[in-house]
This record gives C-alpha cells, sequence and structure tokens, in this order.
C-alpha cells in the first residue's frame, strides 16, 4: 500500500530544502541553545533581594539593629528610607520598591514583650502587652513576592539581646528527594524538553505542508501518484531527527552548564522523546490541514503553544491547578511529556511507571496522523 | 472509437453561485492537440482540472483514458501529465533534484530513472543548468523544466494550462516546436490559451467563454465558416467612422488596426458588405473591403453572436 520510495523522495526532498533554508536550519540549533541558558539562569522561584523601603519613626540603635537583621535575611534590600507612611505608600504605587517595613516609635517596648526575642510567652500574654514588633505594607499583587515577605513575619529576634537563638522543634521532618539542594533548573532543564520541542515540532511540519499550498507544490504533487499517508510520513521523519538533536542539546547542556545529570536510562528517554516528537508532529500536520497560510499556521501553533508552557506543569505545579484546567491540560501532549520526562531524567522511572502517559502519546499520535491523512484530500475543492 | 482519448458531456462545474464550467461537451482524439481558447475567467483551467480529476464535476461527466469521471482519478494520474499555469516544482531545488523527485514518486525504475533524465536534459536544452536552482533560471528554461517533469513518466494525454503565459515569443516557438515533437511520438495534447497565435497551432479548438462552449472545430474551418462577414474600412477620419458603425444594426464589432478598421457584422446579415456600405456613405474617401477572417473575428463572433 505505502510505498517507501516515494516517503524516501518526499524526504530527502525536505532535507534538501532544509539545507538551503539557512535561517530555519539555525533556529534548529539555537532555539534550544540560547533558551535553555535564559531560563536556565532566569528563572528562579525562591525570590531575593526584593526592593525595599524602610519607615524610621523610632530612629534608635535598637530599630537601626533590627533593620540590618531584616537585611541580613536577604530576602529584601532596604533602598529608600522615608519619614512618613504615606511617602513610602507612594512609592510602591511608582514600583520604586515593592514593600516597606514600618518601625513604630515604641518599637522598644513592643520588642521586650515580643516572644520572637524572648522565645516564650511573657506571663498573662495578650493582645495588649503582646504587639508585633513592627509592620510590613507590601505590594501583594505578585503571590511570590508577597509570600516572600509573609514568610519574615516568623523570624526569629533573639540576635538583637544577644541571646542565643532558641530554635524550636520542627513538627515534620522532611526529606527532599532528587533536588535536595532545591535548585530550580534540576526542574527546569527536561520541563524545556517538551516546551521546545513542542514549539519546534509543531511549527516546523504545519508551516512546512502550508509552504507546498501557498508556493502551489500542492497542485504538482496531487497530480501525482503520491498517497497522502506517504506524504505525510515522509514529512515528518526528517523532524523526528531534529527533535531528537535538540532533545540531546538541551540535556547535553543541562548536564555540562547547570549539572542537571540523567538519572534513568537512555533507552528509556529515547523511547519517550520519540514518542512526544510524533505526538507534537502530528498534531502540526493536523493544523497544516486547517491553516491556508504560514501565518495562520504560526497562530495555530502558539494557540497550543501558550497552555502547554502555563497548563503542562512546566512552570507552575499540575497538581494546583482547579479539576477543569487539569482536564484541559490532559488534552494537551505536553502534560503527560512533562510528568514522563521529569520522572526519567530525574526519577529515574522506567517505562513501566510512565506507562500510561507513554500509550496516550502513542494513541494521540496515531489519532493525530489518521486525521491529517483524512482531511488532506487529493482534491483541489 | 478507440480513437477518443478524452471526452466530456455536460460537464459543469459551480462553485457557490457562480457557474465556472457550464454544461461543456469535448472530444479530444488521439495524437492531436486540443486547443481551450477562452479569455481568463472562462473556465479553461476549471475545466481542465475536472479532467485531471483534481475537481469533481458538479454535473455531467467525462471519460478520460478510458476512465469515468467522477470516480477512481488515482491510476489515471499515471498515465496523464498535467502542467500547471505556474510554476509548482520546487525553486528551492535544482533542476536535477527536481527531475529525480518526480522520477521517484512515479516509480520509474533506477535505470530509466538515469536514463530518462538525461534524455529530457538533452532533449530540454538544461544539462547545464542541472545543478541550478529552479528559481535562479529564466522563465523559458523554467519552463522546459516543467515540460520536462511533466512529461517525464511518459503520460499518454498531457495537459498544458497556458503553457507560455510566462515565455517570450522566442522561447514560444522553441516551446511548440517541442509540443510537436511530443505529438509526433503519440502523445495526446489539450492546450488551454488566450493566445490567438498559439491557438492557430492547435488541431482542434474550443471556444470557451463564461463557462460556455461557443464553437468548436479546426481552426481553419472555423475561419472559413465566417468568411464575408468581416469587412475592412480605410478611409481618412476613422475615429467618427468607427462611432457611428458601433452604434449600427447587425454590427458585432468594430476594432482598429492601424490605418484600418476591422467590422464583425453578424450572422444574421445577408449582405454584410452592404450593411457596412450604408454605414459609412457619408464619410468622404471611405472604401470598404471583405477580408480574410482571422481567429480572433472567430472567437469575437462565437462569444458575441450567442452571448447577446
Amino acid at each position: 500500500m505505502i510505498s517507501y520510495r516515494h516517503i524516501l523522495a518526499i524526504v530527502r526532498k525536505e532535507l534538501l530544502q532544509l539545507r538551503r533554508d539557512r535561517l530555519t536550519f539555525g533556529m534548529i540549533v539555537m532555539i534550544p541553545l540560547i533558551q535553555l541558558v535564559l531560563f536556565g539562569y532566569a528563572i528562579n522561584t525562591e525570590v531575593r533581594h526584593i526592593p525595599a523601603a524602610v519607615v524610621d519613626q523610632s530612629d534608635t540603635g535598637l530599630s537601626r539593629a533590627l533593620i540590618q537583621m531584616v537585611e541580613a535575611t536577604q530576602v529584601v534590600r532596604f533602598e529608600h528610607h522615608f519619614a512618613t507612611i504615606e511617602e513610602a505608600e507612594r512609592a510602591i504605587v511608582r514600583a520604586e520598591v515593592r514593600a516597606a517595613l514600618i518601625i513604630p516609635r515604641d518599637v522598644a517596648q513592643r520588642l521586650v514583650r515580643n516572644p520572637a526575642v524572648t522565645g516564650r510567652f511573657p506571663q498573662g500574654a495578650q493582645d495588649t502587652t503582646s504587639r508585633p514588633v513592627a509592620q510590613w505594607i507590601a505590594d501583594g499583587s505578585d503571590t511570590l513576592v508577597a509570600a516572600a515577605i509573609r514568610a519574615l513575619r516568623r523570624m526569629p529576634l533573639g540576635e538583637l539581646f544577644r541571646e542565643a537563638t532558641n530554635t524550636p522543634t520542627p513538627t515534620f521532618e522532611v526529606t527532599l528527594f532528587y533536588n535536595p539542594e532545591q535548585r530550580t533548573v534540576v526542574n527546569i532543564v527536561p520541563g524545556l524538553v517538551g516546551i521546545i520541542l513542542t514549539m519546534t515540532m509543531i511549527m516546523f511540519t504545519a508551516a512546512a505542508i502550508v509552504r507546498e499550498h501557498e508556493r502551489g507544490n500542492i497542485e504538482m504533487l496531487i497530480t501525482t501518484p503520491i498517497r497522502p499517508l506517504e506524504l505525510m510520513i515522509g514529512k515528518i521523519i526528517p523532524f523526528v531527527g531534529i527533535g531528537l538533536i535538540q532533545v540531546a542539546i538541551i540535556l547535553g547542556l543541562g548536564w555540562a552548564v547547570f549539572s542537571v545529570t540523567i538519572a534513568g536510562s537512555l533507552w528509556t528517554l529515547l523511547v519517550v522523546t520519540l514518542l512526544f516528537i510524533l505526538a507534537s508532529l502530528s498534531l502540526g500536520l493536523v493544523i497544516s490541514t486547517f491553516a491556508r497560510n504560514q501565518l495562520q499556521a504560526m497562530q495555530m501553533t502558539v494557540f497550543v503553544l501558550l497552555p502547554s508552557i502555563l497548563l503542562s506543569g512546566f512552570m507552575f505545579p499540575y497538581e494546583g491547578m482547579p479539576e477543569g484546567a487539569q482536564i484541559l491540560a490532559n488534552t494537551l501532549p505536553a502534560t503527560h511529556f512533562m510528568q514522563i520526562i521529569r520522572g526519567v531524567v530525574l526519577r529515574d522511572a522506567d517505562l513501566a511507571d510512565i506507562a500510561p502517559d507513554a500509550i496516550w502519546l502513542l494513541g494521540f499520535s496515531i489519532l493525530g496522523l489518521a486525521v491529517a491523512s483524512l482531511r488532506f484530500r487529493k482534491k483541489l475543492d | 472509437m478507440s480513437d477518443i482519448v478524452a471526452e466530456t458531456v455536460g460537464l459543469t462545474r459551480t462553485f457557490g453561485t457562480k457557474t465556472a464550467v457550464d454544461n461543456v461537451d469535448l472530444k479530444i482524439t488521439k495524437g492531436s492537440v486540443y486547443g481551450l481558447l477562452g479569455p481568463n475567467g472562462s473556465g479553461k483551467t476549471t475545466a481542465m482540472r475536472m479532467l485531471t480529476g483534481l475537481l469533481k464535476p458538479s454535473g455531467g461527466h467525462a471519460v478520460v483514458l478510458g476512465t469515468r469521471l467522477p470516480g477512481n482519478a488515482e491510476p489515471l494520474k499515471r498515465r496523464i501529465g498535467y502542467m500547471t499555469q505556474g510554476f509548482t516544482h520546487y525553486r528551492d531545488l535544482t533542476v536535477l533534484e527536481n527531475l529525480r523527485f518526480v522520477a521517484d514518486i512515479h516509480d520509474l525504475s533506477a535505470q530509466d530513472k538515469h536514463r530518462r533524465i538525461d534524455e529530457l536534459l538533452e532533449t530540454y536544452d538544461l544539462r547545464e543548468q542541472a545543478h541550478t536552482l529552479a528559481g535562479e533560471m529564466s522563465g523559458g528554461q523554467r519552463q522546459r523544466l516543467a515540460l520536462a517533469a511533466t512529461i517525464l513518466h511518459r503520460p499518454e494525454l498531457l495537459f498544458l494550462d497556458e503553457p507560455t503565459s510566462a515565455v517570450d515569443p522566442e522561447s514560444r516557438r522553441s516551446f511548440w516546436e517541442q509540443l510537436f515533437d511530443l505529438v509526433e511520438g503519440g502523445t495526446t495534447m489539450i492546450v488551454s490559451t488566450h493566445l490567438m497565435d498559439e491557438a492557430e497551432r492547435c488541431h482542434r479548438i474550443a471556444i470557451l467563454d463564461r463557462g460556455r462552449k461557443r464553437a468548436d472545430g479546426v481552426p481553419r474551418e472555423l475561419m472559413e465558416r465566417i468568411a464575408g462577414r468581416v469587412i475592412e474600412v480605410s478611409g481618412p477620419d476613422l475615429r467618427p467612422v468607427s462611432r457611428k458603425l458601433t452604434a449600427g444594426p447587425g454590427i458585432l464589432s468594430v476594432a482598429q488596426i492601424g490605418a484600418r478598421l476591422r467590422v464583425l457584422v453578424s450572422d444574421g446579415t445577408d449582405d454584410p458588405r452592404g450593411a457596412v456600405d450604408a454605414l459609412v456613405r457619408g464619410f468622404a474617401d471611405t472604401t470598404t473591403q471583405p477580408t480574410r477572417p482571422n481567429l480572433e473575428d472567430v472567437f469575437v463572433l462565437a462569444t458575441r453572436d450567442q452571448g447577446a
């Protein structure tokens, strides 16, 4: 039924065209290279050095020591001193600072009664006798910044009086597997494989077929004995190779630059990556049968790409999303791949562990290829 | 009647409310060049696309090389060649790469592929450009490449959609020489054109206008059939004469060609020359004379007579 010679002819043609398309050829290598370095260094969910202001109404040695202690946590960096709270609020509006610490006049009295300093509740401690030492006002619109400021609420202040800080016994002991140092990049590198493949694979295939339409080549192709399925398969094979090159670049660079080692077996990695590449390519093919020109193909790619970045678990944990969003996320190949690739690269998961997601990807690929072949008719009407 | 390679009966195609091809009957015999003559938008390309199985007819049917259409056109694609109006091979591939691609798609054996490509490079004078990108060649060279790629699989029936519209007159001449060489080899051709000189080269033509077939036959016979209805008018001041004639009864068209007016008189007029004479009587030094009709006259008469 299917002629391997026809497929080979298409593959050869695609490679020749790709070789002459310098920009695309360059993008294949540069997209993963630049984005990995960029995201690897840039994305950090641990917030540090938030610009802040201080309104010191007490202006004593004690308050200045308090300011130094807060700055020593590295969570905030005091960039401005204001005399009044109003000035501090305006600075927040202007986004000069994200938060302001207001130290009241009676900070000394508050401090001596505060359990954070004394380490114990004073006799008959009540709200009236024990009040917070100082107040933070913060721009709460960014939840990450707000959370960092809120974490300061319980900071121990024993050092202020040269007392040994009494570390309270924790309720739970926590052991962090796979990323004990809590480096964001460990989670980013394998995730980036999914994002970059989603982008390049869908875009390249969608554009590759649409281009044949735009340049009129399709008119020539449909007068030949070539079958739609042969054309589709021939079109995607070169991109499978390209996808694998990109994965090698990302994981290789992730290992060399960011010391993200691959815990799982390379064979498992190859199998699951191939599955995801196939799924993305078949999605690209489906898009190509809807899009009339390359711009439309690009728009549809972005339509898929954005939720793939935001909902797949690449940026935010999948578990944190409401159920409706999870259902939506589950229709995206990237979501399934995100689970798989992090499993294989970080947790040494084997094929059996990731089977459900892998089977889902396989099913998606077959369905996509079938839909694309059926929709691509050798007719002009 | 195995001599008929392609035939259409009541072939019709509509796009929405617009009828692109309207009830067209054609009969194309083996080893001939059949021309579809008509202006842009007359349905030539649509008719061709239906005959090649790319478009499904809305009504009527066609039989091409024994295959009934609408029907399974796939086996037919190995026996026909279709050269599209624009260049639809790959501009970012070289001549050789394009030809090899087509040879693979048409399943030529490795040996045959090599021999055939070599032969085509020679015939169509492309050997020097073998490694040139198609996009970097001249219109004439590209046209020869398109023809070579279209006939590479030795089709019995060749469709050429406005084959020389992007080609200079010199290349056009040699292109037609090459077409007749193919006809000599037994290939049948259906050529669409809006150029009269090109239509005149065809063995038979059908005149299409707004989707309808207005006339068909051998170009020479079509011209002879309207003998006497083309009157040439010459005189010193032709513009007012032209205006008077255009408004006159039974006059289908007046066209100035240099120092003469070419007047076409409708079918219903008994004495064409007399009718023209009567109209120009008032003008000084103005003479009339019947002249030999050309294909343009045939075209104008065919489209005006029935269109009005």
